[in-house]
């Protein structure tokens, strides 16, 4: 392993016509932690990461490891490990593909072992890629990035199609892979699917940036609310109106802007209102992200 | 180096590299074998071949095994022309442009990489095209009891030619999916070609001296001239009277596989890979 290296992106934009795509986007990525890179589908997270990886020629600004373009990088394979869209020829098996790209790079063959094993495909290294499964050509494409031992992971979706078995390994492993000091980003559209995987968030919505952080900074975003409901719902609008909290009325009771249920309980108590439903809201970091990228209610 | 080696790794590990040449194996058998059988039947019984309405073709001073044998080129170069299409439009086709532009980021090398990894296929296409002609048409040619002429280096030195042939056929066919990366348009650009309009103009060109010296330049013709040897000269009106010399045919190959991967490498080859 090369060391992990801070991604830097800087100023970054890419317009497609009249619609800017990724307008003036700045963040880093530092190693040791998983990052968590975030955004509705349409965000432009693929194409800033195709930029990141000189796919995709950038109109305006910098994306660099450690200071270094990709395609400037000496050894790239072996100082970037990238997965985007699992895409493979369908008729060369498992075993060939990574053959292709590790002679590319001029890799020793027993990487190809290693990273089949560390993936957990090396029985289906013999087959080919037409035969696989969503979650298996997540799989190959993961152990693609893997073959030069590269301090930096970059991973467009890498859960996207797998099965709960699967999802459970790849936070375990893509934890293990930052313990190890490398520099892991992750993208995805769904916040709950990476939450407990990532340290660090970048999130992103029209092509623009809107957070950076931890995990918990997002958190911290929005005091967390209570959500009542009453067969009465009239008589417990009454109550917690004479109680001072504020509220809204949702498909599945009021939302009351207070953390504590047990004060929400209390002034329906007062009221005299029998109640259905009493707990604390939950997947507040949901709603943060969802409220940051402009999909949720507000 | 490690480039060259996993374009031609590329190759490799598919199947259609095999699969067209076993297509390619049984239908210039098929063809030298049979064209070998009627020519030589007709001049071992011109008296029966009368008979039927058949008259002997006219092959002027021209011998008849190097006629046949070279079939591998004059109708087998489409084939070496076939796998060095899909080597380049498979990546646009399969999206692995993505991963080769990953492990190589520097894409004129990876594309002049991929033209020369398809010298050695087209070569060997060129190898197993002659074990068909030679072998079908010698073995025809043997039975009417004509000259198979293989113990000549005349003949030798024309396959030697025709393999070289063959390996810059498959060199320009890399460079055009290049300029053509959509591989279903590439493959009918090529069989339209190399089947209909080039025939056609080579037969076109023919009828005056003013146009054959430009029809001489066309790539079918001057891979003919690299070989030395083609039915077409006989089909045609002014003969083998107009063809360049062996190594200018090779000179035209190779220069049209140059303009077609400069002009590729320079737009479809830059583009955004998303």
């Amino acid at each position: 392993m090369t060391g992990g290296i801070p991604i830097e992106v800087s100023g970054l934009g890419k317009r497609f016509g009249q619609v800017a795509a990724v307008d003036d986007l700045s963040f880093t990525v530092r190693p040791g932690v998983v990052t968590g890179f975030l955004g509705p589908n349409g965000a432009g997270k693929t194409t800033t990461l195709r930029m990141l990886l000189g796919l995709v020629r950038a109109d305006s600004g910098t994306a660099t490891f450690g200071g270094t373009p990709y395609a400037k990088l000496e050894r790239p394979l072996e100082t970037v490990g990238a997965a985007l869209d699992a895409s493979f020829h369908p008729g060369r098996t498992g075993r060939d593909h990574l053959r292709v790209y590790a002679t590319a790079a001029g890799l020793p063959r027993q990487r190809i072992d290693a990273v089949l094993e560390q993936v957990g495909m090396s029985e289906y290294a013999g087959r080919r890629v037409g035969g696989y499964s969503l979650g298996m050509r997540q799989r190959l494409s993961l152990a693609t990035a893997l073959l030069g031992d590269p301090g930096v992971l970059v991973l467009d979706e890498p859960i996207n199609g797998l099965d709960p078995e699967g999802i459970r390994w790849i936070r375990g492993f893509l934890q293990q892979l930052a313990a190890d000091g490398r520099t892991v980003l992750i993208s995805s559209h769904l916040l709950s699917e990476v939450q407990q995987s990532v340290d660090e968030v970048v999130i992103i919505a029209r092509g623009k940036l809107m957070r950076t952080g931890t995990l918990a900074s997002l958190e911290l975003d929005r005091a967390p609310r209570t959500i009542v409901d009453s067969p009465d719902r009239p008589a417990l609008a009454a109550a917690l109106g004479a109680a001072g909290l504020a509220y809204a009325e949702g498909r599945n009771g009021f939302i009351v802007d207070e953390p504590e249920p047990g004060r929400v309980g209390h002034a329906a108590f007062v009221g005299g209102v029998e109640l259905s439903e009493l707990h604390r809201m939950k997947s507040e970091l949901e709603d943060a992200f969802l409220a940051l990228v402009g999909e949720g209610e507000g | 180096m490690r480039v060259l080696a996993s374009e031609f790794l590329k190759v490799t590990t598919t199947r259609m590299w095999w699969l067209l040449a076993i297509i390619m194996f049984a239908y210039l058998a098929f063809i030298a074998g049979g064209l070998a059988a009627l020519f030589g039947f007709t001049i071992a019984n011109p008296d029966a071949a009368a008979a039927t309405g058949a008259s002997a073709p006219s092959l002027g001073d021209m011998p008849l095994a190097p006629l046949v044998y070279s079939f591998a080129t004059s109708m087998g170069y489409v084939f070496a022309v076939i796998i060095g299409v899909l080597a380049v439009t498979g990546e646009f086709r399969h999206r692995t442009l993505t991963a080769t532009f990953l492990a190589t980021p520097q894409r004129t090398t990876v594309l002049g990489a991929k033209l020369l990894a398809q010298l050695p296929i087209g070569a060997g296409f060129g190898v197993i095209a002659f074990l068909a002609s030679v072998g079908a048409g010698a073995a025809m040619l043997a039975v009417f009891g004509l000259d198979t002429m293989l113990d000549q280096s005349d003949t030798w030195a024309m396959i030697g030619r025709g393999i070289l042939a063959m390996a810059l056929w498959a060199a320009i066919g890399a460079a055009l999916g290049s300029v053509v990366p959509n591989q279903v348009a590439a493959i009918v650009i090529v069989l339209a070609f190399t089947q209909f309009v080039e025939p056609l103009l080579r037969l076109a060109t023919s009828f005056s001296d003013a146009t054959a010296a430009i029809g001489k330049f066309l790539p079918g013709s001057a891979s003919d001239s690299l070989v030395g040897a083609s039915f077409y000269a006989l089909a045609t009106p002014g003969g083998a009277g107009e063809m360049l010399v062996w190594w200018q045919g090779g000179l035209v190959l190779l220069g049209i596989a140059v303009v077609l991967a400069v002009i590729g490498g320079a737009t479809s080859w830059r583009r955004d890979v998303s």
